[in-house]
């Protein structure tokens, strides 16, 4: 037993390396898309893979008259191990677009593996400011939002509603800073109270103590981000606390179409009412949304989280650069030229794109509400920012 | 090394020399092959292995040869890269004249000088305790560095750093996966001779015997405390460096590689190689990572089927790879 | 205000600390009988709250969820027991924390296939749901006050179990001297596995408390068990009495951290140092802890007697 154990690990050192090969096909489209398929985070990865496999059955699988290869990739919400997957979709795979990326901070450690590669980077979720920024390239492109426009969104969404004091709650990481901050930015009324809570693998959940302080600290209302299961566990808190009619909630990337029948599962009516701001949302209005949110409904039995709206709009987005320059991927300037048009049909509807690669868009304020059928989802109230882009365009030298 | 190994031993080679020779001769020769082979991806596998396998080889110094059971190893690994990230850091955006810098040599003197230091504040402390308090409280010195590290917004914090500029030497470019792949696989073959060499020293055969029976050195007048320590410096100069490398070689680090579950890994290829076999980590570190990789390759789900040769490992498998290798000799010398 | 703020942090530090003591009971009596370092304990409390979760769901009722999950979980414990940890008792810490570091893998991705990865939401009775005024001015959720009262009837539980029955009688000397209890004629092996089937019960019970607050979620057991050890080796291994002041201490001194420590260093500095590092600090509060309690009293505050 122990020798052939011995002896198989030993050979599988060895030998490992020559079973894998590259495989090269010049007629096939190569798209790697990383996101998170294990952990606590798997559930946004899920919707993710859901919504490309979606767009791809909408597309018939084709582009520019090639077929399509997806290779997904699983980051593991570590920032080390998806840098790893990458490297491997750049070299191993010699994939023509990489897309994807739902965290801040595992896009940052692997743009200069794709960059650096020549390909195409497409970002379906992270935002952070340096990408928008000083580090914009050519060759990346987003379908989502630079993480301050949201919370600049609900700042102008608060003074709308004239609220004067706020309490201000995040995780201690990079997007939950930019979330304070774009809060900061537009929130014209005084901020009385902000905590910023442990994040990471040992993120805190119980948020009891910073809920007694919020609540002592009389605000008008309180803007939380969570992201993630920190989501969920918030509201439930806050419900159980009892600040539903003391403390109204006003959240960015807390409440969506993941965390809702969570909530109406486990009873939590506080959720009820509150409002978030987004640059999407399932009831928007417009053929291609319908048909997205229709036929995900459909195949996966529940609304699409804006997650998997940015993942199918980033396969529609590369399916329009291919289309644009007939299937020839070395054509990576008209690719580029024809990503730049943002002429496919977008979920979000019309938009365009800044200098910076980043969307120019709409944002609009959401109230959480029961369907017709009786399932929690959000419900579009009205625009807050027109045509917005984010502040960073300036620093982007492109 | 090799030689003097020999020369000191009257009986014919053993089979585990061997092994090892044709381990270090496979890691010499088959990722460049691999590289110029069109396959630039394994040779990243075997950087990191390499990699790996020196800060194991620099665990394996105190927890095989020493018998302290470190559970915050990774924490050098990280100092070692945050020493490459953060001068590189100030040399492109400024500030901190006195350490922004692209030179290697300031970088790599950095790694090695704050591990050192670090390994010998918390070692100090670490050593007054025994057992699992020891395996404890060096997880809890870990956990602080990591939660330092993330509080240093500057350098991004929990986000990690890109580092953009590798560490510039004279002559080689590190820039050059095949050159930066060498460069690992020498400080390697570096490392082995200096433990070695420690291992067969009077301070080694010390340290090795406070591990079997600390009450009786003691009563022969040895102070264990002040060769424990110095062996957990040494260790952690060491592991620096690999994390100098790791930095090196990723171009992208965060608080995430000094976690508890890094140190845990150190632990465990240092473990399935055969603590206290000179070789060992490097076994270890060879199994592990490759099996990660093939195992990922596999099953989105790899962890179970890894979680389950870690059990069967550590249920069936004593001594680890190399302790195998030892029986199977020692089987073989029987008549 | 100030004083009822203070007086309701100090309950949430309460409760923390009661959650960290059922935790750490169960590894203070598998380390302190059986000498074995379980790093999977943590995976017992996810356990416990996933089947709870699954059971609320199937049956309706949290309450009859949370009766039948707590067995359910010392089942689980048991089988987990017999399978890996039995074959282990004989060996050294090293192994004990290497092979359990597998078990977590197995164990966290098995629930991960079972329950998939987006975690079970638990919803609780009205009557639970709501809050209570205990002081003027000092309002708390209900269920916080039931985590606390369910965790100290557990503790006191324990405390009897452990001080007034044979089980206990031979749980303490097996502590001190377990050479003594084998020659005693006690089939360790049983007794073995009914001290780890307790601890998995109070792990799985810590577990389903938790989960109406968070929920249960892959994973959430490898974030609390550090702190847990934390909390044993703080109270001195193997005692019992050091694991439940260790626990309440750590829950305090996390809570009131979290809550005042910006507030005290915004004093001593500017305000926008002290946001930056209150975090970082209340977040290294507990280990910074460790270190100074373990540097000045190696063995912890109550070293269990005569090991």
């Amino acid at each position: 037993m122990k020798k052939l154990l011995s002896n198989a690990l030993i050979s599988a050192a060895i030998l490992t390396p020559a079973i894998f090969s590259p495989v090269s096909a010049a007629d096939e489209v190569k798209i790697g898309f990383v996101t998170t398929l294990t952990t606590g985070g798997a559930s946004i990865g899920q919707d993710q893979e859901k919504a490309v496999n979606l767009a791809l059955k909408h597309i018939d699988n084709t582009m520019g008259g090639k077929q399509v290869n997806l290779i997904m990739a699983d980051d593991g919400f570590k920032p080390e191990v998806g840098k790893q997957a990458t490297d491997k979709l750049v070299k191993q795979d010699d994939v023509d677009f990489v897309a994807g990326y739902i965290w801040s901070h595992v896009l940052l450690a692997s743009r200069k593996s794709v960059l650096d590669a020549g390909k195409f980077l497409i970002t379906a979720n992270a935002g952070p400011s340096p990408v928008a920024g000083k580090l914009c390239h050519e060759n990346f492109f987003s379908t989502s939002w630079q993480n301050d426009q949201t919370p600049m969104a609900m700042g102008e969404t608060l003074n709308q509603k004239g609220v004067k004091s706020l309490y201000v709650m995040a995780p201690n990481y990079a997007a939950g800073k930019d979330m304070v901050a774009g809060v900061e930015r537009t929130f014209k009324g005084e901020i009385v109270g902000k905590d910023m809570t442990k994040w990471g693998k040992d993120a805190q959940l119980d948020f009891s103590a910073e809920l007694a302080k919020a609540k002592a600290s009389g605000a008008e209302g309180i803007f939380v981000f969570y992201p993630g299961k920190a989501g969920p566990a918030f509201i439930k808190q806050y419900q159980q606390a009892g600040l539903r009619d003391i403390l109204p909630l006003y959240t960015v990337f807390t409440v969506d179409s993941l965390s809702l029948p969570k909530l109406q599962a486990g009873g939590m009516e506080g959720v009820l009412g509150s409002v978030s701001t987004q640059h999407w949302g399932p009831d928007l209005d417009n053929a291609a949304n319908k048909k997205f949110v229709d036929d995900f409904r459909k195949d996966y039995g529940s609304y699409p989280s804006f997650y998997a709206a940015q993942a199918y709009d980033s396969i529609l987005l590369i399916k329009s650069a291919v289309d644009a320059v007939n299937g020839d991927l070395s054509d990576k300037d008209g690719m580029r030229a024809a990503m730049e048009k943002a002429s496919f049909a977008s979920v979000r509807g019309e938009f365009t794109y800044g200098n910076n690669h980043m969307p120019i868009q709409d944002f609009y304020s959401r109230t959480v509400v029961a369907d017709e059928d009786g399932n929690w989802t959000t419900h579009i109230d009205k625009v807050v920012l027109d045509d917005h882009q984010d502040v960073y365009a300036a620093d982007c030298k492109l | 090394m090799s030689e003097t190994k020999l020369k000191n031993n009257s009986k014919p080679r053993p089979l585990s020399f061997w092994i090892n020779a044709i381990l270090l001769l496979l890691l010499a020769v088959v990722p460049p092959i691999l590289f110029i082979t069109g396959q630039p991806f394994w040779l990243d596998v075997f950087t990191r292995l390499v990699i790996l396998a020196l800060a194991a080889t620099a665990l394996n110094l105190v927890l095989g040869y020493g018998g302290l059971v470190s559970f915050g190893h990774a924490a050098y690994l990280g100092l070692g890269a945050y020493a490459v990230g953060i001068p590189t850091y100030h040399a492109l955006y400024g500030g901190m004249d006195a350490i922004a810098s692209f030179n290697g040599f300031l970088h790599l003197g950095l790694a090695v000088l704050v591990s050192a230091l670090f390994a010998l504040l918390t070692g100090a402390i670490s050593l007054r305790t025994r057992g699992v308090n020891f395996i404890m409280i060096t997880m809890a010195f870990g956990q602080m560095i990591f939660y330092a590290i993330v509080a240093l917004e500057n350098y991004g914090g929990d986000d990690g750093l890109t580092i953009d500029v590798r560490s510039e030497f004279p002559l080689i470019s590190l820039d050059n996966p095949l050159t930066l792949y060498g460069l690992c696989y020498l400080s390697l073959l570096m490392a082995l001779f200096i433990v070695y060499k420690i291992t067969r020293s009077r301070f080694g055969l010390t340290l090795q015997g406070a591990r079997s029976n600390e009450e009786r050195m003691r009563s022969l007048g040895v102070n264990c405390y002040r060769y424990q320590l110095v062996a957990i410096v040494i260790s952690g100069a060491i592991c620096g460096y690999a994390g100098f490398l790791l930095g090196n070689f990723s171009t992208f680090i965060s608080p995430e590689m000094m976690d508890w579950t890094r140190s845990g890994e150190l632990m465990f290829m240092v473990i399935l190689g055969g603590a206290a076999f000179l070789c060992g980590p490097i076994f270890g570190a060879a199994a592990f990572i490759l099996l990660e990789e093939v195992l990922r390759d596999v099953t989105i789900h790899w962890h179970l089927p890894f979680g389950l040769l870690l059990i069967l490992s550590v249920l069936f498998f004593r001594g680890g790879l190399s302790g195998a290798l030892d029986r199977l000799r020692s089987q073989g010398d029987k008549p | 205000m100030e004083a009822s703020l203070l007086l309701i942090q100090l309950l949430n530090g309460l409760q923390l600390g009661i959650l960290l003591f059922l935790l750490s009971a169960g590894l203070t009596l598998t380390f302190g009988i059986m000498d074995f370092v379980n790093l999977a304990h943590g995976s017992l409390y996810m356990l416990g709250a996933f089947i709870c979760a699954s059971l609320t769901q199937l049956t309706g009722s949290f309450a009859l969820a949370a009766l039948l999950a707590v067995p359910l979980t010392a089942l689980c414990g048991l089988l987990i027991e017999m399978v890996v940890i039995r074959q282990l008792y004989s060996r050294n810490h090293l192994d004990h924390v290497l092979a359990t570091f597998g078990l977590i893998l197995c164990l966290d991705t098995i629930a991960e296939i079972v329950w998939s990865p987006a975690g079970i939401a638990i919803a609780l009775p009205d009557i639970l749901n709501g809050q209570l005024e205990v002081l003027p001015g000092v309002v708390v959720p209900v269920f916080r006050l039931l985590i606390i009262a369910v965790g100290l009837l557990a503790a006191a539980g324990l405390y009897l179990l452990v001080n007034h029955t044979k089980l206990g009688m031979l749980i303490r000397a097996g502590a001190s001297n377990r050479t003594m209890v084998g020659a005693l004629g006690v089939d360790i092996k049983t007794l073995f596995s009914g001290v780890f089937a307790i601890g998995a019960a109070l792990a799985g019970l810590a577990g389903l408390l938790v989960a109406p607050i968070a929920e249960a979620s892959i994973g959430m057991g490898n974030e609390i068990i550090i702190t847990a050890f934390v909390v044993i080796i703080i109270g001195g291994i193997g005692s019992m009495k050091g694991a439940f002041i260790a626990a309440l201490l750590i829950g305090l001194i996390d809570t009131l951290g979290r809550s005042y420590l910006d507030d005290i260093f915004k004093l001593i500095m500017s305000n926008e140092a002290a946001e930056t590092a209150a975090p970082a600090i209340s977040a290294m509060l507990i280990y910074l802890m460790m270190a100074v309690i373990l540097a000045i009293r190696p063995q912890g505050l109550f070293p269990a007697s005569s090991r």
